[in-house]
């Protein structure tokens, strides 16, 4: 009680000297008000960020916050049934939209509950803010009921945290939260508030800018280095463009598109990255790494001007370095984030910048210079590759086959839908077989590769657009780590629909038992699975178990018929398959083993 | 190689566990870090002694401005600059060593500040390999005790980390 009286008192006698930290906001207010609670700033505060939903769980001390949401009428608070999923779910609708994606969690097991979700956040690097609850301030330190140091815990997998010690530093800190996450190379950023902040009382003044003397991200390239990079790419005998997930969250597809066809450039993407430029297009050579086409990994490595945009040379695109350095090239490489730049390859024309500003750069200097490249030897070498063929299959009419759901799924959804997967061999034949055409369609944790994801990620896209197709592509052993969240779908009528292929295996895990421990399956099957028909049905939803090859096709069209109803396709697939092509870890790019279908054509 | 690296950071707490935590994360060898307060009261100022190949030490550079506190680094090697270590050594003093470890005190111009009946307490200012050298050119097992600051770090002449 003397705290919050001091404050009130503190509070009428500073009322216009909130700023003499020169990092804080600037002064420009927007609205003055009288004092109001913590509680209520927070709710204001994401009012003023334009958030359309919270996706959120209560708990003890963020029971002030959940008291002002149901007094207020600005966004919808989304209940889920775990943390974990809260903040996969505001992740997804970032990547779906582009825009911040807001969780609201508690103390203590809810803030760790969603360090999960963090992390898959930070390592894919999507814009999140993260509100967690914190024990009051005088309990801080002394082991308290639900109090962990979340800055702590958080803090190797934000992008920036905060720990609002001051209830007049609520809204400067949620404004520098969201400006923080959304710029530069974007990034969760969670800001920690205890509950006695929220109930304390503060004038209520939101920023409208921010100053950071600390952080200022750059945005336009260095011209020198693009005339260079034009250049080069000009002279180039075997140029190649490869984009990652930078390229979807730069928003720079549509500047790519432009640059590549002016160029008639082979296109590869990462798996972050699908969508970024069309794969139905003929100068997409499809995905690259360790389960890309046999003709991306080629073109990759055989190329000699490599253009790098968004996207990171990480461990599962160039295994070994050393072998990819072995062939001379020259490499380009465009990214927001300077330490993204030399991290694991050298580079040779680095380019800070925002990926859209410098594409479209690149590609008012190409318009300008109106010469062309002829690369026919370069593309009659890649059709070469192209012909191996290494994404084709053997289907049956016995057994149905993970590859083939996928097809068709593309086939029905016509390539328009959202997809979301979970992680595993599954995640690898829905970026394998579903053509994307658009950036922010594909949903995955390619970073952190969290199982589990797929759920949610759903629902955060069936929120951002819920008029939308969402497919959630699974297996039985990712769909089970957040499984709970059925109920949720239920709750808010989320007609999405759940393609899990089951092959009753886990089944990634069981590939590499396969392959580099001798079939010692250890712990990798799947017993007592529950029937998912049922599970379905107990929470209302449809279930549908999928059994020969036949029905594939008429029952995913049957799924997606049925618009306003949350569909749960169980199909039984095959035991065997595994993921080809495939790189084995740590090896490199030309190392790559085919399926045997196409071995004898192996090449190099 | 060894390379001592100055930053300047916001003076608010958790600031310096977020370098701190940098290096451990990604792997980054500290030989010793010392932090404080600037002139400027909102702002730390850190000396960071790692090392690490060319490689490393540009991306531990790029890290570094990468984290949101940081407001300047700066690498001390791309220049001239000053080091200075201050070191607090604990030495035996019994008679027959009285006079010897006075003597190397004022060969490496330290000072004895603290004398007790068995024990002299000497302050020793230098680069990290003078008081190396101190330690090793005196004898091992009068040794009872030392402390060092870590090194501090400034650029010679027009050279200023400022913001």
């Amino acid at each position: 009680m003397f705290r919050v009286h001091h404050l009130i008192v503190k509070n009428q006698g500073f009322m216009d000297s909130q700023n003499n930290n020169p990092t804080s906001a600037n002064k420009d207010v927007i609205n003055t008000n009288p004092t109001i609670t913590g509680a209520e700033i927070v709710i204001r505060c994401l009012n003023e960020e334009k958030v359309k939903f919270v996706f959120g769980y209560p708990g003890g001390a963020v029971l002030h916050i959940y008291d002002e949401i149901y007094k207020q009428n600005g966004f919808k608070h989304i209940l889920v049934r775990h943390e974990q999923a809260a903040v996969h779910a505001a992740d997804a609708y970032s990547r779906a939209t582009g825009t911040v994606g807001v969780a609201l969690v508690t103390s203590g097991p809810g803030a760790t509950n969603a360090v999960t979700g963090i992390a898959t956040a930070y390592m894919d690097s999507i814009p999140l803010v993260v509100i967690s609850g914190q024990v009051p301030v005088p309990a801080i330190g002394l082991d308290a009921f639900q109090e962990v140091d979340m800055v702590g815990v958080t803090r190797p997998c934000v992008k920036h945290n905060f720990l609002v010690k001051d209830v007049k530093d609520i809204a400067a800190t949620i404004k520098k939260a969201f400006y923080i996450a959304a710029t530069g190379r974007p990034g969760p950023v969670v800001v920690d508030i205890p509950k006695d902040i929220t109930a304390h009382l503060a004038e209520y003044i939101y920023p409208k800018t921010v100053e950071m003397r600390s952080y200022n991200p750059v945005l336009k390239g260095h011209s020198g280095q693009i005339k260079k990079a034009i250049k080069l790419l000009l002279e180039a005998k075997r140029p190649m463009i490869y984009t990652g997930g930078g390229l979807v969250l730069g928003d720079g597809s549509h500047e790519l598109v432009k640059l590549a066809r002016a160029l008639n450039y082979p296109v590869t993407n990462t798996l972050m990255g699908l969508g970024g430029y069309p794969a139905t297009d003929k100068q997409f050579v499809g995905m690259l790494g360790m389960h890309g086409s046999y003709e991306a990994n080629m073109a990759m490595q055989n190329c000699d001007v490599l253009i790098a945009v968004g996207a990171r040379f990480d461990d599962r695109v160039i295994g070994d370095p050393k072998d990819f350095l072995s062939k001379k090239r020259t490499i380009i490489h465009i990214d927001v984030d300077p330490s993204s730049i030399s991290k694991r390859v050298k580079i040779d024309v680095p380019i800070v910048g925002h990926v859209q500003s410098v594409l479209s750069e690149m590609n008012e200097l190409l318009a300008a210079e109106n010469t062309s490249n002829d690369i026919s030897a370069w593309w009659k070498q890649i059709d070469e590759w192209r012909g191996v063929k290494s994404m084709v299959y053997t289907n049956s009419d016995i057994v149905i086959k993970p590859q083939y759901v996928i097809e068709k799924l593309w086939e029905v959804t016509k390539g328009e839908a959202y997809v979301t997967s979970d992680v595993g061999q599954h995640q690898m034949w829905a970026a394998q077989y579903y053509k994307f055409d658009q950036p922010r369609r594909w949903i995955n944790s390619g970073g952190l590769g969290t199982m589990g994801v797929g759920l949610p990620y759903a629902m955060g896209c069936q929120f951002a657009d819920k008029n939308a197709q969402v497919a959630c592509v699974t297996g039985e052993g990712s769909i089970q780590m957040n499984i709970q969240e059925l109920s949720t779908c239920a709750q808010y009528g989320l007609p999405i629909k759940v393609i899990m292929l089951n092959n009753r295996y886990l089944g990634m895990v069981r590939q590499w038992q396969e392959f580099f421990y001798e079939n010692r399956y250890s712990e990798s099957y799947m017993d007592s699975l529950p029937d998912f028909v049922k599970l379905a049905e107990s929470y209302g939803h449809v279930g549908m178990k999928i059994t020969n090859p036949a029905d594939v096709e008429g029952a995913l069209k049957e799924a997606f018929a049925k618009k306003d109803k949350f569909v749960f396709m169980d199909f039984i697939t095959d035991q065997d398959e595994n993921v080809f092509p495939m790189i084995a870890a740590g090896k490199g790019l030309s190392e790559m083993v085919l399926k045997k279908d196409n071995k004898e054509r192996h090449e190099d | 190689m060894k390379h001592i690296i100055s930053l300047l950071m916001e003076n608010e707490a958790g600031a310096l566990s977020r370098v701190a935590g940098l290096f451990s994360a990604r792997g980054y060898n500290i030989e010793s870090l010392t932090v404080a307060v600037t002139e400027d009261p909102t702002l730390s100022r850190m000396t960071i002694v790692t090392a690490g190949s060319d490689e490393v030490i540009e991306q531990i550079i790029k890290q570094l401005n990468k984290l949101v506190d940081v407001v300047k680094v700066l690498d001390l090697n791309d220049g001239k600059y000053i080091e200075r270590e201050l070191m607090l050594v604990k030495v035996k003093a019994s008679t027959n060593f009285k006079d010897e470890m006075k003597r190397m005190c004022d060969i490496f111009r330290g000072r004895i500040i603290d004398v007790a009946d068995n024990s002299y307490t000497i302050e020793l200012t230098g680069s990290c390999s003078k008081l190396d050298a101190f330690l090793e050119a005196i004898d091992k097992t009068a040794i009872l005790e030392t402390v060092r600051t870590g090194a501090s770090g400034i650029g010679r002449g027009d050279r200023i980390l400022k913001i």
